[in-house]
């Protein structure tokens, strides 16, 4: 048509592009090569560094020509001035800036503006913050920036409480951060420790501490608002995961002590089981035994070989030292690493004899959240509630009050808890796995405050819909246990640690592994039924339990193996009631 | 003028406002040749932009409406057998009720209450300017409140404020828009901006604050989801009723058991309804969706979404706003449509259409020069159309203030933020006022003060309307010896708002298309939406405004693709040749996230 403006079309286009990129190539190829030339010539002069700066300009993901680059540059200082190095060094800050617009997050600039940082005799700190602060303004999550942006914090001292209100603004900008929330996380506590429990006059906040010294706790007051801060998040996105967690930092409590929690002696088979309060490697933490004044050489041994790391540990005692039941004994196990140890005594008359501490006393499975203060909890909880009116379906919300009902009082919201695990399962199919251990872990827990405030030996958790199987270093002085009707699948090497078993139940599971039936020295009877046990391979660990006697088996797959008695009695010849 | 005679114009436009300008542009774009008549000296109409001298003329010019008497002997004799004439409006009557009021001091009284010598030498030139006082007093009102000199003031306070002969001599730095506007990020313009490469020819800052007044005080509307987290003013849980309403609204059609008992109902009950609190129904009515309490809640909803779609494009609220003043825009599509070849005649108007009997189409209008310019489409404003053409003459008006005042309604750690401002009615019956306020970084005030925009759709003249609500937000004094006013200067005036007619409302050939002019809405959908029906009226099967080429892609005249390969390639230089091949290696660095902001074509400024 007349009077229109003629445009190239796309094939023109494209042609023009095409040959346009293959001279680029060319050119690129060539001087990489006379680069990578001068640097085996071992060539440090100007021409080099220009050369270089062409190629990352373009390509500064190009890690060999920073090195090359970091060589000329150390040659080149030696023959400065000082005045001459800063103003090198300057320009070469100038040009990874540039750089890093072509890539923000290449590896290979922020590594070498740090480097370069290092060598400048007056870095300027103030302008590092500002390139961090307009990257972080363009990609509030790219983490080369946050990670050279602690380096710059470090090195040029500024405030806590400054870069408390830097997270303040990131938040408020966008608080779908959890870079900002996180580093959040480490600020407080050095501006507003905890006051130390012993000397709380003395422990003034002073900003500048290092965080490493303290614990990693933050103050009452503060705490207060940073709650308030989080529900404003969660009430305008409860989705939004980071507000989320960052809340179930606030709430959570430091580690549990390191401790010894249980010492246990049989007369019968001159043995120690230790429980210790988290899973270590007995060998190299230098215990001790004493046993009647004389420290005694044992050899150590977790309860499976599979666990290098446990919480029960086992050793024999000489032969003979405590098998007179006549006689009382007095034990001690040292931790020496950790100063600490626990005494057992075993009286005349008994044959077996213990010393711990128990899961009530230590309030062991509140550990997940703070108990400092159950009217702010239950405040927290009220809050939870009241967002859960308004987000009937919201997971986050769901876990999080499950995890303060616990805090505040296990027991006696285990009813609620059910029913919330339930709804959780429902509104996120995709982690109902992981609801359902969780679950499991929470009825175990339960379990065994029940058990103990009962007072007895017996732990019985049948029909609950158990997944998974946990804490069992807490019964390791349970005799019977009950296990039956849940959809367990497997007996894991922990169970090992049930050192006084005598009789277990696990009818109606799924369990196809009886691993963990390893060397328990009391057991007497076990029930299987309608299990999924199919090859007698399964069954060798029973083996070694050298009292078993009982043996139910009815409706799992292994009846069908050909042979299977004769099999079975070569397998296990102590066992004489056998069902099959 | 000799190629007005040879020339056989496709479409001819008259005054360009931001329709006229879009139509001519999409027009000339395809091809089509393109005049373009005004009777003014300056571009786009209502549309226009002024400096404050600027806008001080066209006071004066509106006071004194010259009534041109028309010769009808010159185009008697160009008017041939068998065509008829329809002879056009040459006065302007689309702006009514203006009055201007001056508050600033003016330089000779600041002078003989300021004892600071060193004051009196700084500044001679206004001793100057005080003869000229004079010009902008307008009314019996400004008059009166003249006389605000009092020797009681103290000189300290007196110092510091911007004199009347300030603004005049920095006059140029203003850019008073007549229409005030601002750009969804996600409106029809913005779009259309981004389609056509129009964007290029303009920059763009985004606004700041959204804000609402409620009882006298001016308060943040919390409207992202980062101000819903920072509202200090909502509890938590009106934050989480907000956000449910947001997130609803966001895809409303998705969910029609939610509003479907309410379709016939007012958007009012629905919030109610939604559980929202007062507070938040009045964010959302006001702030948000911009209705009345009479609009019923699908429209409602749908205003709603559209806010909130335009949240985030460029910034925190959904708006934008083109440096230099809404002027710019009509501009920047009258740069694309001469760049096509359209061509411009200012100071130029037309008399009359010659209209083809048989056809009953125009064939060619008759200038004021008394030359016959053929045409076969005529686009015309609607101020331009007597009332003999009309059917129905059922148009509102809009109510205007403009203020220059020299601070912020809600000062803040930047004072540098463009804000709107939602106003509820005082009265359920009154009309809701919009606020726009701009900052000097805007480029269309003077460093030191604000040029603030009220609008409304009208219920009584603009100062009936506005005045009430100026003296609440701003301290106005009148009264001598108080506290130094805020405001310097107030104009107001209605507009016509015509953007309720339709071709049905005019008796005209059918190749004469009348656009409305600008309508009292914040965007500016409408024009863009009647430029677009405009045009595939006029032209069925072309492109409405394609993107236009790069420059580099446009081939000249005996400049073949093939005659331009060799020398081409020796032009190249090095350096830029190696950067590209590194990107064609490395795929991965390609897309630098820092560039692909910007990436988004109109820049914004923050």
């Amino acid at each position: 048509m007349h009077g229109r403006v003629k445009v190239k079309s796309t094939a023109q286009q494209e042609e023009e592009k095409r040959k346009e990129r293959e001279k680029k190539l060319k050119a690129f190829v060539s001087a990489r090569d006379a680069v990578l030339r001068k640097r085996s010539a071992g060539e440090h002069d100007e021409e080099a560094l220009q050369l270089t700066q062409q190629l990352l300009s373009s390509n500064p993901d190009f890690a060999t020509l920073w090195n090359y680059r970091r060589e000329v540059l150390l040659q080149l200082e030696t023959s400065r001035e000082k005045d001459e190095v800063q103003k090198l060094y300057e320009s070469e800050l100038h040009f990874i800036e540039a750089c890093l617009k072509v890539n923000p997050k290449s590896y290979g600039c922020w590594h070498h503006r740090s480097w370069v940082n290092t060598r400048l005799p007056q870095p300027d700190w103030t302008r590092e913050l500002g390139l961090c602060d307009r990257c972080l303004s363009l990609d509030e999550r790219n983490f080369h920036c946050w990670d050279y942006r602690r380096v710059v914090v470090k090195e040029s001292g500024v405030s806590v409480e400054q870069e408390l209100q830097f997270t303040d603004r990131l938040i408020g900008s966008n608080f779908s951060n959890y870079s900002s929330w996180h580093y959040r996380s480490t600020l407080l506590p050095q501006l507003h420790p905890q006051p130390a429990p012993d000397s709380a006059s003395n422990t003034s906040p002073s900003p500048t501490a290092s965080p490493q010294i303290h614990s990693h706790r933050v103050c009452e007051e503060q705490l207060l608002k940073e709650y308030e801060l989080a529900h404003n998040a969660f009430f305008t996105d409860p989705n939004d995961q980071s507000a989320w967690f960052y809340y179930r930092w606030l709430l959570g409590r430091a580690e549990r002590e390191e401790m010894i929690s249980c010492v246990y002696v049989s007369r019968e088979r001159e043995r120690v089981s230790v429980a210790f309060s988290k899973p270590v490697h007995a060998q190299s933490e230098g215990l001790m035994l004493v046993l009647d004044g004389q420290p005694q050489q044992v050899e150590w041994r977790s309860t499976h070989p599979r666990l290098r790391h446990s919480p029960v540990w086992l050793c024999d005692l000489p032969p003979g030292s405590v098998s007179d039941i006549s006689n009382e004994h007095n034990l001690t196990v040292h931790w020496t690493e950790k100063y600490t140890h626990r005494d057992c005594a075993l009286y005349t008359g008994c044959a077996e004899s213990w010393c711990r501490d128990s899961a009530t006393d230590q309030e062991l499975f509140r550990s997940e959240l703070s108990v400092e203060k159950s009217s702010v909890l239950q405040a927290e909880l009220q809050s939870c509630n009241q967002l859960l009116e308004l987000e009937p379906q919201n997971k986050w919300c769901l876990l999080t009050i499950i995890l303060l009902m616990r805090a505040l009082d296990p027991l006696g919201h285990e009813k609620e808890t059910l029913a919330h695990f339930q709804t959780l399962k429902e509104v996120d199919p995709m982690r109902s796995s992981y609801y359902s251990d969780l679950c499991s872990k929470f009825l175990i827990e339960n379990t065994i405050l029940k058990m103990e405030y009962a007072e007895v030996r017996v732990f019985s958790l049948s029909n609950k819909n158990l997944t998974t199987l946990c804490h069992l270093d807490q019964l390791l002085l349970v005799t019977h246990i009950n296990l039956s009707s849940n959809q367990l699948l497997r007996l894991p090497p922990q169970f090992a640690m049930l050192q006084c078993l005598e009789v277990l139940e696990a009818d109606d599971n799924a369990i196809e592994s009886l691993e963990g039936l390893y060397h328990l020295p009391k057991l007497e009877e076990v029930s299987l039924r309608n299990n999924q046990i199919c090859k007698l391979s399964d069954l060798e660990s029973l083996a070694s339990c050298t009292k078993l006697t009982r043996l139910d088996l009815r409706g799992n797959p292994v009846h069908k193996t050909a042979n299977i008695d004769s099999e079975l009695s070569q397998l296990l010849p102590l066992v004489t009631a056998l069902s099959l | 003028w000799q190629w007005l005679l040879v020339t056989m114009l496709s479409v001819c436009v008259h005054f360009p406002g931001l329709t006229e300008s879009v139509i001519a542009a999409a027009c000339s774009r395809v091809g089509q040749s393109v005049l373009h008549l005004d009777r003014r000296n300056y571009y786009a109409g209502n549309w226009a932009s002024f400096t404050f001298n600027g806008l001080l003329s066209w006071i004066e010019e509106y006071k004194q409406k010259v009534q041109i008497t028309e010769s009808e002997q010159v185009w008697r004799s160009l008017i041939d057998e068998g065509e008829d004439v329809v002879p056009l409006s040459s006065v302007d009557s689309s702006i009514s009720n203006l009055e201007v009021f001056c508050y600033a001091r003016l330089a000779l009284i600041l002078l003989t209450t300021n004892t600071n010598e060193e004051h009196e030498v700084s500044e001679p030139e206004e001793e100057q300017h005080t003869s000229d006082i004079s010009e902008p007093s307008q009314s019996q009102e400004e008059k009166d409140s003249q006389p605000i000199s009092s020797p009681a003031d103290p000189p300290v306070e007196v110092e510091k404020k911007i004199t009347y002969q300030k603004l005049v001599k920095e006059g140029r730095r203003f850019n008073i828009d007549l229409v005030s506007k601002l750009m969804y990020s996600r409106g029809a313009l913005v779009d259309l901006l981004i389609k056509s490469n129009v964007s290029r020819y303009a920059e763009f800052k985004n606004i700041g604050h959204i804000l609402t007044c409620r009882n006298g005080k001016v308060e943040q509307v919390p409207c992202s989801r980062a101000d819903v987290f920072a509202s200090k003013q909502l509890t938590v849980v009106e934050k989480r009723m907000l956000m449910k309403f947001l997130t609803f609204c966001l895809d409303f059609e998705q969910h029609p058991e939610e509003y479907q008992d309410y379709t016939e109902k007012p958007f009012r009950e629905f919030l109610k309804n939604k559980k929202l609190t007062e507070n938040l129904q009045d964010f959302v009515l006001h702030s948000i969706a911009m209705v009345t309490q009479q609009t019923l809640t699908e429209e409602g909803l749908k205003a709603t979404q559209h806010f909130l779609r335009c949240l985030g494009r460029y910034g925190n609220t959904p708006f934008l706003f083109p440096l230099y003043g809404l002027g710019e825009i009509p501009q920047c599509f009258c740069r694309m449509c001469a760049v096509f070849g359209g061509i411009y005649c200012l100071r130029h108007s037309v008399q009359c259409l010659v209209v083809d009997k048989a056809s009953n189409k125009v064939k060619a209008v008759i200038d004021t020069r008394g030359q016959k310019i053929s045409c076969s489409h005529f686009v015309v404003e609607d101020s331009y159309i007597r009332d003999e053409q009309r059917q129905s003459t059922a148009y509102r008006q809009i109510s205007r203030a403009v203020l220059i005042t020299d601070r912020s309604v809600l000062p803040s750690e930047s004072d540098q933020q463009i804000s709107l401002v939602t106003i509820p009615p005082l009265e359920s019956s009154a009309p809701a006022v919009r606020m726009v306020e701009l900052c000097s970084s805007s480029m269309t005030c003077m460093p030191g003060t604000y040029l603030v925009h009220l609008t409304c759709s009208s219920s009584g003249t603009a100062q009936e309307d506005l005045a009430p609500v100026v003296s609440e937000l701003f301290h106005v004094s009148t009264i001598p010896g108080e506290e130094p006013s805020e405001v310097l200067w107030v104009m107001y005036f209605n507009m016509r708002d015509t953007s309720a007619l339709d071709s049905s409302s005019y008796s005209l050939p059918s190749n004469v298309h009348v656009c409305t002019g600008p309508d009292g809405s914040l965007g500016s959908d409408c024009s863009i939406k009647l430029a677009e029906s405009v045009f595939h009226h006029i032209l069925p099967d072309e492109e409405f405004c394609p993107p236009a080429p790069n420059p580099e892609d446009i081939i000249y005249d005996g400049d073949g693709p093939q005659a331009e390969g060799p020398g081409f390639d020796e032009s190249v230089n090095t350096e830029a040749e190696e950067e590209g091949a590194a990107h064609e290696k490395n795929p991965s660095t390609e897309p630098a996230e820092m560039d692909s902001v910007a990436d988004t074509t109109p820049s914004s400024e923050e």
